[in-house]
């Protein structure tokens, strides 16, 4: 991209709230059953009836409100926005639109190690439609309403980041404090997260914005890098080339990786929206707003700053172990278990195993932290066995490999019991050992003595591979470098 | 027996002087009898109405039976009926078979009473003369050359001949009252909220309102004991202790303070209609009553307010019925666009057409402040002109129709003039308030004329009163259209 030219780029989420059942009638919402079979009178839109709201959604929206620091509106006004399609059996979407249940707010998001706050513009109640399946019926379209009615929160950014990159880093941010408050299962492959992207460009230094195109429907981090990306490169060869941008809807296509023109703003729909004479104004009471409040987690972006200014973790680590609910909550017990005195290097301790080996593991097995077979206690554990000297590194290895596995219950100590593991620390035992490596190896020690260090590390391998790596390797050193000097 | 009224027959029942199914036979030959020319009923199922019968009868010698059980009645074929052909009185629903129950529906049959069948009325309710409706013209059973009034033709023309002892209606501007004046029977329009919209296939979602239509006020109490209630599956269902609407029945008069709305008395009513109103205040100031006058400055805008809402909620309400799911759908399509063109093209009525096109209209982008928001801002001067005129009165009354039954054809050519027959209804519903109408003596060429009685909200049980204080001091709505008297 050359460099005289900034992008602008506003997202909007669609976040599929985790209710049992659907915003206006009891049908459920569960993924993946036959088609139709969980769309009820109302969700069909029969004659004669009528949408009750589902109070679980509400709290769920004011549960984001509040974890973004925006305004709750109350009363919060559901609308009607007409249009046909069959899969919208009503010929109208409930939505909210002049007013919205959330309103404002913010959310922080990392950009390598430098902070940046995003606006949020709102966040409004609205029934997802249902699915038209354009294959596998001879020729003809096939409607699927079980997603006719399933909750979902528009949320609504300002057009506050500059980059794919920024992009992305608030749509992850807001996937983990979607998930983290738990209003959304963040699912993205089911379609329960999924994001428009309003982008646009400008020449560095212009107030005015740009004709925005809206990539619509990216249900993943990767497509949503993709797609910007291109985007932003086609906006300025259009421009450079001497075309205006139209404002317009593409989709992004992600075999060619390229975006693709659904429709204009000429054919834009007039949705003639209006209040909903179904439902009554929504009305927040304080009480409900307060009890809301008094249940809330600490939210991710708080636990992260208390992770480094607690355990003086680095930027990295803390957004690492708060990437998700679960983590941090693994983070917390293995923390607690290990039970170290020097809490920095503790915490330290923990972020590195979870990073490394239990990263490596989960991902071996592309399994969830929350499917992980090394339990958060366990983990505390076998980092307390090395922490105490009963485990050399090595050792806590391969203990560790022996958990993934579900040896002995994934008990540690057991493990170190049954394979007899436990690290020799005993001196007296260490120095006969010693004893015997120095007098087995004469011209070795003659090497190192005549100034030859790598002499040194074979003769302390030589004593660990005489006590099969049980030694503790510090004392190994110790003892070694004392008797060789002696 | 089927002049009897609906206290009389619960009487009867409870006496064992008649069984269910012996009632219900001889209103199923009546109807048999005359609904070939009067064109009251749409569906009738003479095996299914046994079978509830014999069912009522098991009941009461179960010696578990309700007030009302074993009693017949119609409904509206606005309301869903299990199993039931439910067409709304056109041809997109005219082969739709509700696959459950109306709340109404639900609460006649706890409560044991008897389905006849479903009445005929305007299509989707919209219309003043059952003109519009698919299934052919109701005629009034005063004079066959004449409407019966809408949209509630066929329940109010059947109460009026005989061939129900009561029905349910509904009543979006008018549309149980007009029709009751103009029969000669009483019908009334509970506060908005009072009954459950679950079932009721929509009109005008915020003006509609289910109630009973009957030949004696205390009938209409009887009813609306049953109809009223809570009810969750309606988000507009209000939440109220139960009552006995016909608790204050025999309170006298004395001291009533009866509201003349000096808009309600000027132009426009024709002059036997005048007489009739005139002769029924003088009645109710016999009965101790003191007339006030009061004013309702605002009136005349009540039918171009409506004329703008109540098409706006239906252009949106209607939408559902595009052929993709149930209903009428084209035989003959070319895409997704042409069906949904056709379906709705075929399946819909000229006055439906009319008032879908003007929804669409004053909801439009641009339009909407001039039409439909200056119109809500209006709805709510006409309702508070009713609550400063409610603080000097107990009740209004006034005419319920500027005219007596009109000629088929007469107004159908012009939809103004038609509009104007609701004048006296529409701003009742725009306020939410509750009206009724019970006949009061009869115009030109003997055809009844309507007293409307206006409440306050929640006042239905007074209103009952004045209206069976009158009956009990009047004999009008004793008087029974000529060729139908058993």
């Amino acid at each position: 991209m050359s460099a005289k030219w900034e992008v602008v780029i506003g997202l909007e989420t669609h976040a599929q709230l985790s209710t049992a059942s659907k915003i206006f009638s009891g049908a459920p919402t569960a993924f993946g059953a036959e088609p139709n079979t969980q769309a009820c009178g109302v969700d069909i839109a029969l004659p004669g009836v009528l949408p009750v709201l589902n109070t679980g959604a509400v709290e769920r929206a004011i549960r984001f409100g509040l974890a973004v620091g925006a305004k709750i509106n109350s009363p919060s006004i559901f609308a009607r926005k007409n249009y046909f399609y069959p899969d919208l059996p009503k010929g109208y979407q409930i939505s909210q639109y002049e007013k919205p249940i959330v309103e404002g707010g913010t959310l922080t998001i990392q950009v390598g190690e430098s902070e940046k706050t995003v606006r949020l513009t709102r966040a409004h109640l609205e029934e997802d439609a249902g699915k038209s399946l354009h294959e596998d019926f001879s020729g003809r379209s096939g409607i699927d309403l079980n997603r006719a009615g399933t909750p979902l929160l528009e949320i609504v950014s300002e057009p506050d980041m500059r980059s794919a990159e920024e992009a992305v880093a608030y749509a992850r941010t807001l996937h983990t404090l979607v998930r983290w408050i738990d209003v959304c299962d963040g699912n993205m492959q089911e379609g329960s997260f999924r994001c428009d992207a309003n982008v646009s460009v400008r020449l560095l230094g212009s107030k005015e914005f740009g004709t925005r195109r809206e990539i619509k429907n990216l249900n993943s981090f990767r497509f949503l890098q993709q797609a910007i990306d291109y985007e932003v490169q086609w906006q300025i060869s259009e421009i450079e080339d001497g075309r205006k941008i139209q404002q317009a809807t593409v989709l992004f296509d992600p075999d060619s990786g390229e975006t693709r023109m659904m429709r204009t703003k000429e054919d834009a729909h007039d949705y003639r929206y209006f209040p909903d004479p179904d439902l009554l104004p929504l009305e927040v009471s304080a009480e409900r707003l307060a009890a809301v409040r008094a249940a809330m987690p600490e939210l991710p972006e708080a636990r992260r700053s208390r992770y480094m200014k607690e355990y003086l973790l680095s930027s990295y680590d803390a957004s690492l172990i708060t990437q998700s609910r679960e983590w941090s909550e693994y983070f917390e017990l293995a923390f607690q278990v290990l039970n170290a005195d020097d809490k920095m290097v503790a915490a330290k301790h923990v972020v590195n195993w979870m990073s490394g080996e239990l990263a490596a593991y989960l991902n071996r097995q592309e399994i969830d932290i929350t499917r992980s077979v090394v339990s958060a206690p366990a983990l505390g554990m076998l980092l307390k066995r090395n922490a105490d000297g009963t485990l050399n590194n090595k050792m806590t290895k391969e203990v560790f490999a022996a958990m993934c596995a579900g040896e002995q219950g994934g008990d540690p100590d057991a493990i170190i019991a049954a394979r007899g593991l436990k690290q020799i620390s005993d001196s007296g035992e260490i120095e006969k050992i010693v004893d015997q490596v120095l007098a087995a190896n004469a011209q070795q020690v003659a090497d190192f003595r005549a100034g030859r260090e790598k002499a040194f590390n074979s003769l302390v391998g030589q004593a660990m591979k005489a006590t099969k790596g049980k030694a503790n390797p510090q004392q190994v050193n110790e003892i070694l470098r004392r008797k060789l000097s002696g | 027996m089927s002049n009897a009224t609906v206290k009389e027959l619960s009487e009867l029942l409870a006496r064992k002087a008649c069984s269910s199914v012996e009632l219900s036979h001889d209103f199923i030959n009546k109807i048999n009898e005359l609904n070939n020319s009067l064109g009251c009923y749409i569906t009738v199922d003479a095996e299914r109405t046994l079978a509830q019968a014999k069912a009522a009868d098991a009941r009461r010698a179960a010696g578990d039976a309700g007030a009302l059980t074993g009693v017949p009645l119609a409904h509206k074929d606005i309301f869903c009926t299990k199993g039931w052909l439910t067409t709304c009185g056109s041809k997109m629903l005219g082969n739709f078979v509700a696959p459950y129950d109306a709340h109404v529906v639900e609460r006649c049959a706890a409560e044991g009473m008897v389905t006849l069948g479903k009445t005929n009325m305007d299509e989707f309710a919209m219309g003043s003369s059952n003109e519009t409706s698919h299934f052919g013209p109701v005629r009034n059973p005063w004079d066959p050359q004449r409407v019966p009034g809408g949209s509630s033709g066929g329940s109010a023309a059947a109460v009026a001949a005989r061939l129900a002892p009561a029905a349910t209606g509904t009543d979006t501007g008018g549309s149980i009252r007009q029709p009751a004046a103009l029969t000669g029977i009483c019908g009334l329009k509970p506060t908005y909220g009072l009954v459950s919209r679950y079932g009721m296939i929509a009109f005008a979602s915020s003006l509609d309102q289910a109630g009973p239509m009957a030949r004696t006020a205390e009938d209409l109490g009887l009813l609306l004991n049953v109809m009223a209630g809570h009810d969750a599956r309606d988000s507009t269902s209000l939440q109220r202790p139960a009552e006995d609407y016909n608790r204050d029945l025999a309170k006298p008069l004395k001291g009533l303070r009866i509201g003349l709305p000096k808009e309600f008395f000027g132009a426009g009513m024709s002059a036997d209609v005048q007489k009739a109103t005139d002769a029924a205040i003088a009645e109710c100031k016999k009965l101790g009553a003191v007339p006030v006058e009061v004013s309702l400055p605002n009136m005349g805008l009540s039918v171009p307010v409506y004329y703008v809402l109540a098409p706006a909620e239906a252009s949106s309400n209607l939408s559902r019925f595009d052929g993709v799911r149930y209903g009428h759908r084209a035989a003959e399509y070319g895409d997704l666009l042409d069906m949904y063109k056709r379906s709705r093209a075929e399946g819909f009525g000229a006055e439906v057409k009319r008032r879908i096109l003007i929804g669409t209209y004053v909801l439009s982008h641009g339009y909407y402040d001039a039409y439909y928001i200056r119109a809500q801002k209006l709805r709510r001067l006409i309702a508070r002109d009713f609550v400063e005129a409610f603080k000097t009165c107990d009740v209004i009354l006034g005419p319920t129709s500027p005219t007596t039954a009109f000629k088929f054809g007469e107004k159908s050519a012009d939809p103004v003039q038609m509009y104007l027959s609701d004048i006296y209804t529409i701003a009742v519903n725009l306020a939410g308030l509750p009206g009724m109408s019970i006949p009061c003596g009869f115009g030109d060429g003997g055809l009844p004329v309507g007293l409307q009685i206006i409440g306050n909200y929640f006042d239905e049980a007074r209103m009952l009163n004045v209206a069976h204080q009158y009956q009990l001091a009047t004999d009008w709505h004793r008087k029974a259209p000529g060729g139908v008297q058993s």
